[in-house]
């Protein structure tokens, strides 16, 4: 049996480089950094300082009063989400919204709400919002997207920690293919800078504590790498059968060609240090979408500037290509916007999206000295990837031991 | 204490905080609901901030009551009065 076509009509994106896709997409382009140093009062007796803030507060985009009932993670998620919408053209067309699905993820979910409720719930109980629980529960995001565009197939919230974004498109293409909607608006947001998540991963000693040197903290693959930088913002794709999208006439940036999802078994946070959850992961997507290595010309890698993350990566990128990685260019976004948890999967295939749509690999940046256990072909300036159909990877592992890798390919 | 028109405006400013009317719609024969689309959510929110700006108590029980803006103002006159 055939499987259903799925391409990618839409793209949507809120990062710490831009309030938009253009401008997030020019920025990973340029290797410019979204890392600051923090100053706000709850950071200054933190041993993390550093963070990559969304480049346009959610706040100012969103109606006053619709902000105020949203979660910062459902903002950002509601940014990235009409953008996407817009930009593929389906309100105009008029489709059958019992046919439009929803699968926004997040890793961690209304966070600010759950803080800044219990804060309120100390001073006087009275003072805890009536929204505080449809704003922190996980699947606000997903809900409030809904919402926004009246979509009235299936509504779902895939939460598997930083692989939640690519699950959310993993998810989205399922649905598609077993023929539950035409339409999946897919991706995933997160809002999390705040003194709790900075403080707990730090504890675990999870975050580069570079803080006189922010733009330089995330630095995947360098030999001097010290764990990862946090991020925020939100991607959404617009996924639609290729059937349904050439009978309007969209415009289609790539195909969504497999999605493969595995787990670790190994740890509840560190990464099976032999890649095998991560490489089957690959060779689940590849297998999937009718793929082979020599297909791959681009990896967009999970590469979050941990000592061990990276080498357990590169090794299953190795082990699920062999030779053929060769000529796969690697990059690693997460240099310039850091870890943006729920969201990053999601961000990271638009940028996997518009790589393989534009033809070029965005660079990596800070790679001063590569870790000679890295065996990949980095990108430390941008790449130009060839004419004719090529593919590429996108991948995105989570605390939980997840694994989540999506194969797209050029149309 | 404060006159029926400063009560009157300060609730106004409550009602556009918390679900964006505009402040001269707020006036004394308009319903929360009927009128103002203020939901039942939305009106809790409302409730307690004018707790805090009038320094009065509002029990649930008497929420359902208040109609219109013109009761919430006259509760809040005998409240403080009392």
């Amino acid at each position: 049996m055939s499987k259903t076509r799925v391409v990618i009509t839409g793209l949507g994106a809120t990062t710490p480089l831009g309030g938009d896709v253009a401008s997030s997409w020019e920025g990973l382009l340029a290797g410019r950094s979204g890392a600051r140093r923090l100053t706000d009062d709850w950071v200054q007796n933190l041993a993390v300082q550093i963070a990559a803030p969304a480049a346009v507060d959610p706040t100012e985009v969103i109606e006053r009063v619709k902000a105020r009932r949203l979660d910062r993670t459902a903002q950002l998620a509601v940014v990235a989400a009409r953008e996407a919408w817009a930009d593929s053209g389906l309100e105009e067309s008029g489709m059958d919204k019992e046919r439009l699905g929803v699968a926004v993820a997040s890793g961690i979910g209304g966070l600010h709400t759950t803080l800044s409720n219990y804060d309120a719930l100390k001073t006087n109980p009275r003072r805890v919002s009536p929204l505080a629980i449809p704003m922190l529960m996980p699947n606000s995001s997903a809900a409030y997207v809904s919402l926004e565009f009246g979509a009235k197939g299936g509504v779902h919230t895939p939460v598997s920690a930083c692989a939640s974004g690519n699950e959310a498109i993993w998810l989205g293409l399922d649905q598609i293919r077993l023929g539950r909607a035409d339409v999946v608006i897919a991706g995933g947001a997160e809002g999390a800078i705040m003194a709790l998540p900075l403080a707990a991963f730090g504890m675990m000693q999870a975050l580069s504590k570079r803080n006189d040197d922010p733009e330089r903290a995330s630095r995947p693959w360098d030999v001097d790498r010290d764990g990862f930088l946090l991020g925020e913002g939100a991607g959404v794709l617009i996924l639609e059968s290729y059937e349904h999208a050439k009978a309007r006439g969209a415009k289609m940036y790539a195909e969504v060609a497999g999605a493969g999802i595995s787990a670790d078994g190994h740890d509840i946070a560190q990464p099976d240090p032999t890649g095998s959850g991560a490489r089957r992961a690959m060779e689940r997507a590849l297998v999937e979408g009718d793929l082979t290595p020599a297909d791959i010309f681009h990896i967009n890698a999970h590469a979050t500037s941990t000592p061990q993350g990276d080498i357990a990566e590169s090794l299953a990128i190795r082990q699920a290509l062999g030779k053929e990685a060769d000529h796969a260019v690697a990059t690693a976004p997460k240099s310039m916007i850091g870890h943006l948890l729920g969201g990053a999967g999601a961000v990271e295939s638009i940028a996997t999206v518009l790589a393989v749509h534009n033809r070029v690999s965005p660079p990596t940046i800070n790679v001063d000295k590569l870790d000679d256990q890295i065996d990949l072909d980095v990108a430390t300036e941008q790449r130009k990837l060839p004419d004719g159909d090529i593919a590429a990877l996108n991948n995105s592992f989570g605390f939980g031991g997840h694994n989540a890798a999506i194969a797209f390919k050029s149309l | 204490m404060a006159s029926t028109e400063e009560i009157r405006s300060n609730l106004a400013e409550i009602v556009n905080e918390i679900a964006g009317i505009p402040v001269e719609d707020v006036q004394l024969d308009k319903s929360f609901t009927d009128d103002l689309d203020v939901d039942s959510l939305s009106m809790v929110e409302v409730v307690v901030a004018a707790e805090e700006k009038f320094d009065v108590k509002i029990p649930d029980d008497e929420v359902k009551n208040l109609k219109t803006v013109g009761d919430a103002v006259a509760f809040i006159e005998r409240a403080q009065n009392g």
